[in-house]
C-alpha cells in the first residue's frame, strides 16, 4: 500500500512538478488539487500521511489550511510542508508558527523535497 | 534548434494563460485611471506575476523569472499599500507585459536574443526603482481592531494589509459566520461571496478550526463594509450567514492627528466608543458558540446581529450605530491618499498630455533611453497565440459526451437490427424491419449533425480575445505617434473559429497601425479642419448570417482617390485608359494591389496602403474579403468579411463539362436558370440582367479552360461577399453536402479560384471553389478587358 500525500497548489505547472517529484519516490501516491476548498473536501475522504501546500491561493490561503488541519483532532498529526517563494518571509514564518513542519522555497531541487519526504514518511 | 520539449510546451501554455489574465486586469486598471484601484484586481495581478515567477523558476526560464520577480516585487508593494498606483507605474506594468510576451515568444521558438535579455533586465531594474512611498502612519490601525490573535495569525501579509486599510478608513468590520454541508460548501460560499462583494470587501475566508461534525464545515468571513446593518441583513437573506460586528477602539489623539495630516480630511469620528470596553470583545477570542449566539440574539435588538460585546454595550452600540455607519462614508470620500493624483489617461479614451508626449514612465536617472531604444529596435511582436489550444467550457464538453452516449445507444439498436437480419437472412425482411432501420438511421443522422455542431461550437472563441490584445498595442502606438485618440471596441463577444481569430490578429494590427499612424491627423491639424481635437479609431465585429464583418474605421483625413490614381499610374499598375474608366470605389481598391505601397507612397498618401496587399492575402487565405470605404476629410473604414468557421462547411455540388466542383454554400445567394440568349455583352464582358441590376457573369468552363458543351440553358450560381456579386455559369446542379476542405499541396496550391479539395464520400476527390478569389478574378477580368 502506498501512502498518500496531498498537494495543494493553484499553479498547474508547479503542481505537476511537485506531483512528479513526489511520485518519483517509491511508495507514495500523490493526490493533487488546485484549491484550498477542494483540499478541505479531500481531507475527510482520504487518509493523508503528509500535506504539501502553497500559501498564496485564491479561495482560502495556505495558512488557513494549516490552521484548519492543526486544529482538527483528525488531522493535526499530519505533517505539513509549505511551498513558498523568495520574499514571502512573513507568510512563511506564520505558516511555521501555525505548525507547518518544513518549508521549501521555489525553485527547489527535486532532491531536497525527496529527502524531506523520506524523512517524514519514514521511507527507506 | 531542437523542437521544444513537452514540458516547455506546457510552460508556454500556462504562462500564456497567466499573461492573458494579467493583460485583462491591466486593461481594466488602465480604463479606470484616476479611480481608486479595486484591491482585488491589484491582488489578482500580483498573483499572476507571482505564479509566473514560480512557474518560470521551476522550468529554468531565468529571464522570465527575473522580470517576474521585479514585477511581483512592485505589485507586492502596490497591494500592500507601500506604493501608489500612478500613471508611471501603470505604464511601466504595461511595458513589462509586452516584454513578457516577447520573452515567451522567444522561449516558444527556442531562441534567446541578447537585445531582448537586456531589455527585460533593464525593465526589471526599472521596476525595482519605481515608486513613491506612501505616508506612514504613526500608529498601526490594526491594533485598534478587536480581533483574536489566533485569527490574525492565519492572515497573509496581504490580508493583514487589507484589514488595516479598512480599519484606517473607518469601515465597519464584521465576522460573517456560515456553516455548510461538506459536500457543497464551495457553492454556498460562492453564493455568499456574490452577495457580499457588491456591499464591501471580503478580506479573508477562514475555515473554522472547530470540527463541524462529520458532514459539516463552518467558515468565518472577515468582511468590511460601509452599508448599514439592515442593508447587510437584507443582502444576506436566505443564506445561513450570521453576523458579528468586530469592535474597533478609537484612535488615540495622536494617531488621529496623524490621520488628519495624512489624509488632509476631517478626522474619523468613531461611533463605536464603549464597545471596546465590553468584556467579551476583549476576551472573546474564539467565534462564539451556538449557545452564546442565541443568548446574544435574545439580548440584542437585531435578530441576526451577533455581538461580541455584552448586552449593555450592544445597546450603546445601537445608539451610536448610525454615526458608526454614516461617518465612514464621508471619510472614504476624502481618502484620496491612495488615488493617483494625476487624473491620468485611460487606454480606451487615451488622452495625450498637452506636451505632445505621454508622461514618461521612468523616474529621472533610470536607464530609460537605453531601454527605450532597445524596445523600439525590436520588431513588433506578433499578437498570435503561442499555443494551439482552445479552452472549452466544461458544459459544452459534457454536452458532447452526452451525445456520444446517445450515439452508442443508436449503435446498439443498429447492432440488434443487423443481428436479426443475419438470423432471418433466409426469409425476406419485413417492411417493419425496413421502417425500424430507417428510423434508427434518421436518429443517427440527427445525432451526428448535433455532434458536428457541438464540435464546431467548441472551436469557437470570442473575437474579443484579439481585440483585448490590440487595445494594449493601440496605447503604445498612439503614444509613439503623438496623436490623441479614443479607441472604441465593439462586438468582442462575436464568436469565430479559433483558427480564424488567430490569423486575424496580424491583419487587424496592420490596419489599426495604419489608421493611427497615417489615417488620423495631428490634434492641431484636426482643430484647423474644424474637427474635434481627439480622433476616434474603432474596431467592431458584427455577425451577419454565416459571416462575421469586422470594421476598422477612423475619422481621419480619408484617402484621396486622385492621388491613389496618380501613384497607380506612376507605378504602371494601371493604364491611362483603365484609369479613365474607373469609378471612385475601384480607384480606392487599387490600394490593395501588390506593388502599390512603398515607403514613398506612405508619406504621399498618408500611409494608406502599407502592406495592404499582404492584409488582403491573409484574409483571402481565410476565405474572407476586404473592402474599403473612404471619404476625404471624413475618414476611412475597412470592412473584413469572414466565414464563421473553416472546418466543416455546407457546399453546393455542381457539374461543369463532366467535372464536379463544390461551391461553399455560405456565399451562394441564389441560383438562376438562364438561357444563352439572356447573356449580353457589355464593354466586352458578359453580364446578366437580374431584376434590373447588371450582374457580372463568368463561365466556369472558360475560366478553367475546359471544353465547352452546347447547352440549352445554364444554371447560374450567384455568389456574393460583402458588396461584390458574381454569376457563375455551370451545367448541372448535384445538390448540397457537408464537406471538410483539405488544402491542396504542392504546385496546385497557387491555382487561382480553387481553395482546396474534398471527398464527397464516394472516394472521388472534388475541387472546392474559392469564391473570394473568383469574385476578384471577375473584377480583374473586367479590368483586363477594359
Amino acid at each position: 500500500m502506498r501512502v498518500k500525500v496531498l498537494i495543494v497548489e493553484d499553479s498547474k505547472a508547479s503542481r505537476e512538478y511537485i506531483a512528479s517529484t513526489v511520485e518519483a519516490v517509491e511508495g507514495i501516491e500523490a493526490v493533487v488539487t488546485s484549491s484550498g476548498f477542494e483540499a478541505l473536501k479531500l481531507l475527510p475522504r482520504h487518509r493523508f500521511e503528509l500535506i504539501i501546500t502553497d500559501i498564496n491561493m485564491p479561495d482560502i490561503n495556505g495558512l488557513e489550511l494549516i490552521n484548519f488541519v492543526k486544529k482538527n483532532p483528525n488531522y493535526r498529526d499530519v505533517p505539513l510542508f509549505i511551498i513558498t517563494t523568495e520574499g514571502r518571509e512573513q507568510d512563511r514564518d506564520r505558516g511555521m508558527a501555525l505548525g507547518a513542519a518544513e518549508y521549501l522555497v521555489k525553485p527547489f531541487q527535486p532532491g531536497s523535497l525527496e529527502g524531506l519526504l523520506r524523512r517524514y514518511l519514514k521511507l527507506p | 534548434m531542437s523542437p521544444p520539449s513537452k514540458a516547455l510546451a506546457e510552460f508556454v501554455a500556462e504562462a500564456t494563460e497567466i499573461l492573458e489574465a494579467l493583460g485583462k486586469d491591466l486593461l481594466v486598471l488602465d480604463e479606470r485611471r484616476g479611480q481608486e484601484a479595486d484591491p482585488d484586481r491589484v491582488n489578482g495581478i500580483f498573483r499572476a506575476a507571482h505564479s509566473l515567477k514560480g512557474l518560470a523558476g521551476l522550468f529554468g526560464q531565468e529571464r522570465i523569472s527575473r522580470l517576474a520577480h521585479g514585477t511581483e516585487d512592485l505589485l507586492d508593494r502596490l497591494r500592500l499599500g507601500k506604493l501608489h498606483l500612478n500613471d508611471a507605474v501603470l505604464d511601466t506594468l504595461i511595458e513589462a507585459l509586452d516584454a513578457f510576451q516577447a520573452l515567451l515568444a522567444e522561449t516558444a521558438r527556442g531562441t534567446e536574443t541578447d537585445g531582448l535579455t537586456r531589455r527585460a533586465d533593464g525593465m526589471a531594474e526599472r521596476l525595482g526603482r519605481l515608486g513613491e512611498v506612501s505616508v506612514a502612519l504613526d500608529e498601526d490601525p490594526l491594533e485598534r481592531l478587536e480581533l483574536d490573535a489566533q485569527v490574525r495569525s492565519v492572515f497573509t501579509e496581504y490580508e493583514e494589509h487589507r484589514l488595516r486599510e479598512n480599519v484606517r478608513k473607518g469601515v465597519s468590520m464584521w465576522r460573517v459566520r456560515a456553516a455548510f454541508d461538506l459536500s457543497d460548501f464551495d457553492m454556498g460560499l460562492a453564493d455568499l461571496n456574490t452577495r457580499l462583494k457588491p456591499l464591501g470587501e471580503v478580506i479573508s475566508t477562514l475555515p473554522s478550526a472547530q470540527p463541524g461534525g462529520a458532514h459539516g464545515i463552518a467558515f468565518d468571513l472577515i468582511f468590511g463594509t460601509q452599508v448599514s446593518l439592515p442593508e447587510l441583513e437584507s443582502g444576506l437573506k436566505g443564506t445561513p450567514a450570521e453576523l458579528a460586528r468586530l469592535a474597533v477602539r478609537p484612535a488615540t489623539i495622536r494617531s488621529a492627528e496623524a490621520l488628519v495630516r495624512a489624509t488632509e480630511s476631517p478626522a474619523i469620528v468613531l461611533g463605536t466608543l464603549g464597545v471596546a470596553s465590553a468584556p467579551e470583545a476583549s476576551t472573546g477570542t474564539s467565534p462564539p458558540s451556538k449557545r452564546g449566539v442565541r443568548a446574544a440574539v435574545e439580548g440584542g435588538t437585531h435578530q441576526s446581529l451577533l455581538p461580541l460585546a455584552s448586552e449593555r454595550s450592544d445597546t450603546e452600540q445601537g445608539e451610536t450605530g448610525a454615526s458608526a455607519h454614516g461617518v465612514p462614508g464621508q471619510e472614504s470620500e476624502s481618502d484620496e491618499e491612495h488615488v493617483p493624483s494625476a487624473k491620468g489617461p485611460s487606454l480606451v479614451t487615451y488622452l495625450q498630455g498637452p506636451g505632445g508626449r505621454a508622461p514618461a514612465a521612468t523616474p529621472p536617472g533610470a536607464p530609460h533611453a537605453g531601454a527605450g531604444a532597445a524596445s523600439s529596435a525590436l520588431a513588433e511582436p506578433s499578437l498570435r497565440s503561442l499555443t494551439q489550444t482552445v479552452r472549452v467550457d466544461i458544459g459544452k464538453l459534457d454536452g458532447l459526451i452526452n451525445m456520444v452516449g446517445e450515439l452508442l445507444l443508436i449503435k446498439a439498436s443498429l447492432q440488434r437490427l443487423a443481428e436479426s437480419a443475419r438470423q432471418d437472412g433466409v426469409v425476406p425482411l419485413s417492411k417493419l424491419f425496413g421502417q425500424e432501420l430507417a428510423r434508427e438511421t434518421r436518429g443517427l443522422e440527427r445525432k451526428l449533425e448535433a455532434l458536428q455542431e457541438g464540435l464546431l461550437e467548441a472551436r469557437m472563441v470570442p473575437v474579443g480575445q484579439v481585440f483585448d490584445k490590440l487595445a494594449r498595442l493601440v496605447r503604445r502606438i498612439t503614444r509613439e505617434a503623438g496623436k490623441e485618440i479614443d479607441f472604441v471596441i465593439g462586438g468582442g463577444e462575436v464568436e469565430l473559429d479559433k483558427l480564424i481569430v488567430e490569423e486575424l490578429s496580424d491583419p487587424l494590427m496592420h490596419l489599426i497601425r495604419n489608421a493611427i499612424d497615417h489615417g488620423v491627423e495631428s490634434p492641431d491639424m484636426r482643430l484647423a479642419a474644424g474637427k474635434p481635437r481627439r480622433a476616434v479609431v474603432s474596431l467592431r465585429a458584427e455577425q451577419k448570417g454565416n459571416h462575421v464583418v469586422i470594421q476598422v474605421s477612423d475619422d481621419g483625413a480619408g484617402i484621396d482617390e486622385l492621388r491613389v490614381r496618380e501613384v497607380a499610374l506612376t507605378r504602371g499598375l494601371i493604364t491611362h485608359a483603365q484609369a479613365e474608366e474607373m469609378g471612385r470605389r475601384e480607384l480606392l481598391n487599387l490600394i490593395f494591389l501588390p506593388g502599390f505601397s512603398t515607403a514613398r507612397s506612405v508619406s504621399e498618401l498618408s500611409g494608406r496602403g502599407v502592406g495592404l496587399d499582404v492584409v488582403k492575402n491573409n484574409l483571402g487565405n481565410l476565405s474572407g474579403i476586404i473592402d474599403v470605404w473612404s471619404e476625404r476629410g471624413k475618414g476611412t473604414a475597412f470592412h473584413l468579411t469572414l466565414p464563421v468557421t473553416l472546418a466543416i462547411i455546407r457546399a453546393l455540388v455542381v457539374g461543369v463539362s463532366a467535372r464536379t466542383y463544390a461551391v461553399p454554400l455560405n456565399s451562394v445567394l441564389e441560383i438562376l436558370s438562364v438561357q444563352p440568349r439572356e447573356i449580353r455583352t457589355m464593354e466586352r464582358r458578359e453580364v446578366l440582367d437580374v431584376r434590373g441590376q447588371t450582374l457580372p457573369f463568368v463561365r466556369l468552363s472558360r475560366l478553367f479552360g475546359l471544353p465547352e458543351r452546347p447547352v440549352s440553358r445554364y444554371f447560374v450560381v450567384v455568389v456574393g461577399l460583402a458588396q461584390e456579386r458574381l454569376g457563375i455559369a455551370v451545367d448541372e446542379l448535384h445538390g448540397q453536402q457537408d464537406i471538410v476542405t483539405k488544402p491542396l499541396g504542392g504546385r496546385l496550391q497557387s491555382v487561382r479560384g480553387i481553395s482546396g479539395a474534398t471527398d464527397l464520400g464516394n472516394r472521388r476527390p472534388v475541387l472546392v471553389l474559392d469564391v473570394a478569389a473568383l469574385l476578384e478574378e471577375g473584377l480583374a477580368l473586367e479590368r483586363r478587358r477594359a
